[in-house]
C-alpha cells in the first residue's frame, strides 16, 4: 500500500532521518515507537505531505506522493493531529461531516449518501450518543474520536494518527487502540499512529516501528521483542522488559 | 430552522432601519413629505427637503448599511483566517493600514482637497493607497501569522501596528498645511456621510465585489475551522484560499475606510453577536447573517449619529465603540472562563 524507499526525512538542510525503507500494508494496524525527538512526528508530517520529503520516495499503490494534488490526497489520507481542535457552536455532527470536504459540491452542503457515511463513522468510532453535543463541551478522549471519526468519514484507504492517545486516561487509552484495531480490520485500511504508550503498542498492534537516532526496525511486536530491540530501548537500571508477556516490569529498591 | 428564521428577523429590521433613517435626519421632515418625495410625488414639495432626502439622507443610509456588511465580513473572514476571536480590521491594525495610506495622499499630496469635492480619480487614488495601506498590514500578519494564533501576541502586534502608523500619520500632520490636517482629523472621526450620490454607485459596486468574493471562499473557511493543517489534508488549497481572504478583506476594509474613515469595532464584535445568535460554525449561514447584523448596526450608529445632537452629525467613532466594546468584554471574559484566552 505505502512504501517508503530510501527515504530522508527533515527540515531544510537538517536531516533528521535518512535511508527509511519500510512498507505499510492494507488491514494493518501499525504503530510507532521511539524517545522523544528521534523524529517520529517528522516521518507523520512528511507522510502527510504537510513536508516535503528531503530524498527518497513515498509511494502509494506505486504513485508517488509527491505527483499527487491536494484533492486526490485528500482522498487516499487522513489525519488525525495532536493539537486541540476548539471550533465555537460546532458539533460533533458537523465536525464528522467535515470528513466529507473533499467530496462535497462548490458550497459544502451534505447529500444523502454523505450522511449516511457520516452515521456510519460515528457508528463506528463509538459516538453516536454525542451527535449533537458541541465539541467544545467534551472530554479530550471524546474529542480525540470525534476526529477519528471524521478521518472515517473521509472515506481514505490510510489514516495517519499523530499520537491519539496522548492526554488520556488509562481506559481511554485501551479503548482508543482497540477501536482503530478495530477499524484496521475490519475496514481493511492502513492504519499508523505514533505512541509512547510502549506495553499498549506491543499487545494490540499488527506491527511496530521502533524508531532510535539514526536507524528504524519493523516487524511484529513478537519479533521485535524476541530479537531484543524493544529491550534495547525500554531497559533501564530497574526496569526489565519480558519478551514473552510483553510487559515492562519495574523493580522497587524500598 | 432556528437559522433560517433569524436570518428573515434580520431582514424585515434591515428594512425597518433603512426606513427608519430616511425619516429621521438631522433636519425633521413630516413622514408623509418623505414618502410622497421618495415615490417620485413631486406636487406641492419642497425643493430643499427633496434635496436633503436624495441627496444626502438616501446616500448615507446605503453607505452606512453596505460599510456595516463590509467590516462586519471582513471581522468573520479575519477570526476565521487567523482562527483567533479577537481578530478584526482594527485591532490587527489593518485600517491604521489604510489609515496611513489615505493620510498620505491627503496630507502630502493635496492638503487642500477635503474627501466630498474631491473628483472620481482623486477618489480612485485615496481608495488605491488605503488599499496599499491595507494589504501591506495583512501581508505582514500572515507572515507572523503562526504566532498571532496567541492571542496575546495578536493585540501585541496590533497595537505596535497602530503606534507604528501613528507616529508617522503625525510626522505627516507636521509638515502638512493647516487645512489639510484639518480635513484629515475630521476624516478621522469617522462618518456615512462622506459618498455622494454620484460616487454611490462605485462604493457600491467596490462592496459588493468584496462581499461576493468572501461567499465564494465559504466552503475553504469552514475547513479553516479546523487548522490550516486539516484544511490541507480536507483537499483545502489553503494558499489560494489565504490570497483570496486577503484581497476580499483588503478591499472590504480599504473601501470603507477610505469612504467613511476608521469605523472601530464593529468588524471585530458583529461576526461574535451572529455567533451567539445564530448557533453555528457554518460560514454559508454565518457569512450573510454577519453581513445583515452589521447592515443592521450601523444603521442604529448612523440613526444616534443624527438623533443624540439634533441638529448636528455626531462622528461615527463616538458610538461604534459604545456598541463594539461590551461585545469584546464579553468575549474576552467567556474564553477566560473556558481556559482558552
Amino acid at each position: 500500500m505505502i512504501t517508503l524507499q530510501n527515504l530522508s526525512t527533515g527540515y531544510g538542510s537538517h536531516v533528521v532521518m535518512q535511508g527509511i525503507n519500510a512498507e505499510l500494508r492494507q488491514g494493518e494496524l501499525v504503530s510507532l515507537l521511539g524517545p522523544n525527538g528521534v523524529g517520529k512526528s517528522t516521518l507523520l508530517r512528511t507522510l502527510s505531505a504537510f513536508q516535503p520529503a528531503l530524498a527518497g520516495d513515498i509511494r502509494i499503490d506505486g504513485r508517488p506522493l509527491s505527483q499527487l494534488s491536494i484533492r486526490e490526497r485528500s482522498r487516499l489520507i487522513g489525519v488525525v493531529l495532536t493539537e486541540r481542535t476548539t471550533v465555537q457552536h460546532m458539533t460533533v455532527r458537523s465536525m464528522v461531516g467535515m470528513g466529507r470536504t473533499p467530496y462535497t459540491g462548490f458550497w459544502g452542503g451534505l447529500d444523502e449518501e454523505d450522511r449516511r457515511v457520516v452515521d456510519d463513522a460515528m457508528q463506528k468510532t463509538g459516538i453516536a450518543h454525542l451527535q449533537h453535543r458541541h465539541i467544545n463541551t467534551l472530554s479530550d478522549g471524546e474529542r480525540q474520536k470525534v476526529m477519528i471519526a471524521k478521518a472515517v468519514a473521509q472515506e481514505t484507504p490510510i489514516i495517519l494518527l499523530d499520537e491519539p492517545t496522548a492526554f488520556l486516561d488509562y481506559p481511554s487509552k485501551v479503548d482508543m487502540m482497540r477501536m482503530l484495531l478495530s477499524l484496521a480490520h475490519g475496514m481493511q485500511k492502513v492504519i499508523f499512529l505514533s505512541t509512547h504508550d510502549v506495553e499498549m503498542a506491543l499487545q494490540l498492534s499488527d506491527r511496530v516501528w521502533l524508531m532510535e537516532d539514526g536507524h528504524l526496525t519493523t516487524g511484529t511486536p513478537r519479533q521485535l521483542a524476541q530479537d531484543g530491540s524493544i529491550t534495547r530501548f525500554v531497559c533501564r537500571e530497574g526496569v526489565s522488559f519480558d519478551t514473552q508477556s510483553l510487559t515492562i516490569q519495574l523493580q522497587v529498591n524500598a | 430552522m432556528r437559522e433560517r428564521t433569524f436570518i428573515v428577523l434580520l431582514l424585515l429590521a434591515l428594512m425597518v432601519l433603512a426606513a427608519c433613517n430616511m425619516l429621521w435626519g438631522s433636519l425633521s421632515i413630516p413622514a408623509g413629505s418623505v414618502l410622497q418625495i421618495l415615490l417620485g410625488n413631486s406636487e406641492g414639495d419642497n425643493p430643499a427637503w427633496k434635496f436633503i432626502l436624495i441627496e444626502s439622507r438616501l446616500p448615507q443610509m446605503l453607505t452606512a448599511l453596505l460599510s456595516g456588511a463590509a467590516l462586519s465580513t471582513s471581522g468573520l473572514m479575519l477570526q476565521t483566517l487567523f482562527r483567533n476571536p479577537l481578530a478584526g480590521p482594527s485591532i490587527l491594525g489593518i485600517d491604521a493600514g489604510a489609515n496611513l495610506g489615505v493620510a498620505l495622499v491627503m496630507l502630502l499630496l493635496g492638503g487642500t482637497v477635503t474627501l466630498g469635492s474631491l473628483s472620481l480619480s482623486g477618489y480612485l487614488l485615496v481608495i488605491a493607497a488605503a488599499m496599499i495601506g491595507a494589504l501591506a498590514i495583512m501581508l505582514l500578519l500572515l507572515l507572523l501569522s503562526h504566532s498571532l494564533q496567541s492571542k496575546t501576541m495578536l493585540l501585541i502586534t496590533g497595537v505596535v501596528i497602530s503606534y507604528v502608523t501613528g507616529s508617522i500619520i503625525s510626522l505627516l500632520n507636521f509638515s502638512a498645511t493647516e487645512e489639510g490636517v484639518h480635513n484629515y482629523i475630521i476624516w478621522g472621526m469617522g462618518t456615512f456621510g462622506n459618498v455622494s450620490l454620484n460616487h454611490l454607485p462605485l462604493y457600491a459596486f467596490l462592496i459588493a465585489a468584496g462581499l461576493m468574493g468572501a461567499m465564494l471562499l465559504v466552503k475553504p473557511l469552514d475547513a479553516l475551522l479546523l487548522g490550516e493543517r486539516y484544511a490541507v489534508n480536507l483537499g483545502v488549497n489553503t494558499h489560494h484560499t489565504r490570497n483570496g481572504l486577503l484581497l476580499c478583506t483588503g478591499l472590504l476594509t480599504a473601501t470603507t475606510t477610505a469612504f467613511c474613515g476608521p469605523v472601530s469595532f464593529l468588524g471585530l464584535a458583529v461576526p461574535h453577536m451572529a455567533r451567539m445568535y445564530l448557533r453555528t460554525s457554518r460560514h454559508l449561514v454565518l457569512l450573510p447573517g454577519t453581513m445583515l447584523m452589521g447592515a443592521c448596526l450601523t444603521l442604529v450608529c448612523n440613526l444616534l449619529s443624527t438623533q443624540l445632537r439634533p441638529g448636528s452629525l455626531l462622528p461615527i467613532n463616538v458610538i461604534t465603540p459604545l456598541i463594539g466594546a461590551p461585545v469584546i468584554l464579553y468575549v474576552i471574559l467567556r474564553h477566560e472562563r473556558e481556559g482558552q484566552l
